[in-house]
């Protein structure tokens, strides 16, 4: 992307003689200092994951425990400030709970794709040949399906469950993962130090270990950060569609469909829930903006 | 050129290939056997043995993997396990319905995301396309699903201006303007995340195009005209024509959410309900159908790509 020319600090900042480069990763934080919507969007994941942790100790109210009573209070009433759900359950504590089976959800695959994804992908970009042809071809097969699709497939053929949605995710981000992976590693390996470092002796463990991993991390890591927010949609989609979360527990997406009957009760608390979701996508995709911008990558 | 065409739809059969291998497989992710989404839980022994040996589930995996992509290639999908129709009848009747869905939303989303892009970098850096970036990061940030059910509040339940559902009852024989009427919610929530990916790549693509020498030596010489912008346009495009491909089989293959809160009864639909009666062989016609339509449609724009970019060609 054209994007403006990267920032760069000012002479005073930098340590030692004049010109001495800054390190690649203090060059990095440094980048992100400055940029304000990228510290806001990681303050307010860390409130976000902070609230879902700590759900137990802040949440004012039983998320499972219900009232027929006091069904669907509206926002702000005493007691209840978000008001009450369907079975008149507290809002506020199911969504304090609902961040924790949501952000594991949608967080959780990533991690496990990044972990298949990059190892496949070092590998069939290291290894070339045969190893590449038999990976990158198995990987093609997936790019056969748009990713809903994929994921609703899995998880329909499965069953219900927050574990075979993050299954169903894995697989379906492994594969986008693996290609960039294999693409970053063929670029590196072209380079010439590669060439110095394996003409000096070092064996294929070695350049992997040094040279490989460090090259190719920050693309890749920066690639796979973009996929979190896509993820946290699926996921809670997927329990919208009853195929994730299962009642009486509280998920995010699981909330949003049990609501949905009750708009024409009560407009407003049915929103809540996708409220959630949209921030945690949104702050996580300014987030990944914001790293792709102070680590220099191009996608 | 037509060798570029016979090379690229030869590589599309090991993809198909593999698409069938994965559909079959879908069959035994399902917990249990494939049988009990059949029969009543207290079936006799006996009969489970017959239906089994009936479907050839007795078989190795190889041979009755073989027989399903025979059965498939006659266009034969089986027949469903709720309605005991043919897979096949259903999906034609519902894959119209997702078809125009996903026209009027690319229809949107495409508009708008080359109108915002465009007009973002031509005014890089200042308010328009900060306005326009944020409209596109927020296009893919939010979950579609609770978008539909915001615009079913807002337009039928509050304002009472648009139906929220109820397309079943109007299919068929139903006035233009009812479809119109009914297809316009849905189709705004399917657009958005089209409408922001494509604003983004064209903003991106669009920019790189404004840095290059031509550009640059043409600006310099005074030179900002119409036909500027129009070369600076047709070189943007091949990269965004690929994505719009792309998206468009997303609209295809991704509405099921939104065909769920809108009870649209397209594709998506038939899914959804696939997966509660726990109908695999529905479960399976879908996906292998909207799957092939994938693959067909990334081959023809792999194709118009190389139309319009003569050097993808020769690699």
């Amino acid at each position: 992307m054209a994007e403006p020319a990267l920032i760069h600090p000012p002479q005073e900042l930098l340590e030692g003689p004049a010109g001495t480069p800054m390190s690649y990763w203090k060059l990095v934080w440094w980048r992100l200092r400055q940029d304000k919507v990228t510290l806001t969007a990681a303050a307010v994941i860390l409130c976000i994951v902070l609230s879902a942790v700590l759900a137990p100790y802040l949440a004012p109210h039983n998320p499972a425990q219900g009232s027929i009573r006091k069904r669907l209070a509206p926002i702000g009433t005493p007691g209840y400030i978000l008001g009450t759900d369907e079975q008149g359950r507290d809002m506020l504590s199911r969504l304090l709970y609902g961040g924790r089976l949501s952000l594991r959800a949608g967080v959780m695959p990533v991690c496990i794709a990044l972990l298949a994804g990059s190892t496949m992908g070092i590998l069939a970009g290291f290894m070339g040949r045969w190893v590449n042809m038999l990976i990158m071809r198995i990987m093609d097969i997936f790019y056969a399906f748009p990713s809903v699709l994929l994921a609703i497939a899995i998880s329909g053929a499965l069953g219900a469950g927050v574990g075979n949605t993050i299954i169903a995710l894995s697989i379906v981000f492994t594969p986008p993962i693996t290609r960039v992976a294999e693409s970053v590693t063929t670029q590196v390996r072209g380079w010439e130090f590669m060439e110095a470092a394996r003409a000096s002796g070092a064996g294929t463990w070695m350049i992997i270990g040094h040279h490989m991993i460090a090259n190719v991390v920050a693309p890749i890591f920066v690639y796979a950060s973009t996929l979190v927010s896509v993820s946290i949609i699926l996921a809670s989609g997927l329990s919208f569609l009853g195929l994730g979360a299962s009642p009486p527990n509280a998920e995010w997406g699981l909330m949003l469909n049990t609501l949905r009957q009750s708009i024409y009760v009560n407009t407003w608390v049915p929103v809540l829930p996708g409220v959630m979701i949209f921030l945690t996508s949104m702050t996580f995709n300014l987030l990944s903006d914001g790293l792709r911008d102070a680590m220099d990558v191009r996608l | 050129m037509w060798s570029y065409i016979l090379r690229r739809l030869f590589f599309g059969i090991p993809t198909l290939l593999g698409v069938t291998i994965i559909v079959f497989t879908l069959l035994y992710l399902a917990p249990g056997d494939p049988i009990s989404a059949m029969v009543p839980s207290d079936a006799p022994l006996e009969v489970v043995q017959m239906i089994r040996q009936q479907m050839g589930l007795d078989k190795p995996l190889p041979v009755q993997y073989w027989r399903w992509l025979t059965r498939v290639a006659h266009g034969d999908l089986g027949n469903s396990l709720a309605t005991r129709r043919p897979v096949l009848n259903e999906i034609r009747a519902a894959l119209g319905n997702t078809f125009l869905l996903a026209v009027s939303a690319a229809f949107i989303g495409f508009t708008m995301g080359v109108v915002l892009g465009t007009t973002a970098a031509f005014f890089q850096g200042r308010w328009v396309d900060k306005v326009a970036s944020a409209v596109a990061i927020t296009g893919v940030s939010l979950p579609h699903y609770w978008v539909g059910i915001m615009l079913i509040i807002v337009f039928s339940v509050t304002l009472n201006w648009l139906p929220a559902m109820g397309m079943q009852e109007t299919s068929g024989g139903s006035s233009l303007w009812t479809l119109l009427r009914h297809m316009l919610l849905p189709s705004i929530a399917l657009a958005l995340i089209p409408m922001g990916v494509i604003t983004r790549m064209v903003r991106a693509s669009v920019l790189e195009i404004l840095q290059q020498d031509f550009v640059l030596t043409l600006r310099a010489k005074g030179l900002w005209s119409r036909t500027v912008t129009r070369h600076v346009m047709k070189n943007a495009a091949p990269p965004v024509l690929t994505l719009m491909g792309l998206q468009f089989g997303y609209l295809l293959g991704g509405s099921v959410l939104v065909e769920t809160v809108f009870s649209w009864p397209g594709s998506g639909f038939l899914l959804n309900l696939a997966i509660f009666q726990r109908d695999i062989p529905m479960l399976q016609g879908v996906i292998l159908v909207l799957a092939t339509f994938f693959v067909i449609l990334n081959l023809m724009v792999d194709i118009l790509h190389s139309l319009i970019d003569p050097r993808i060609r020769r690699t």
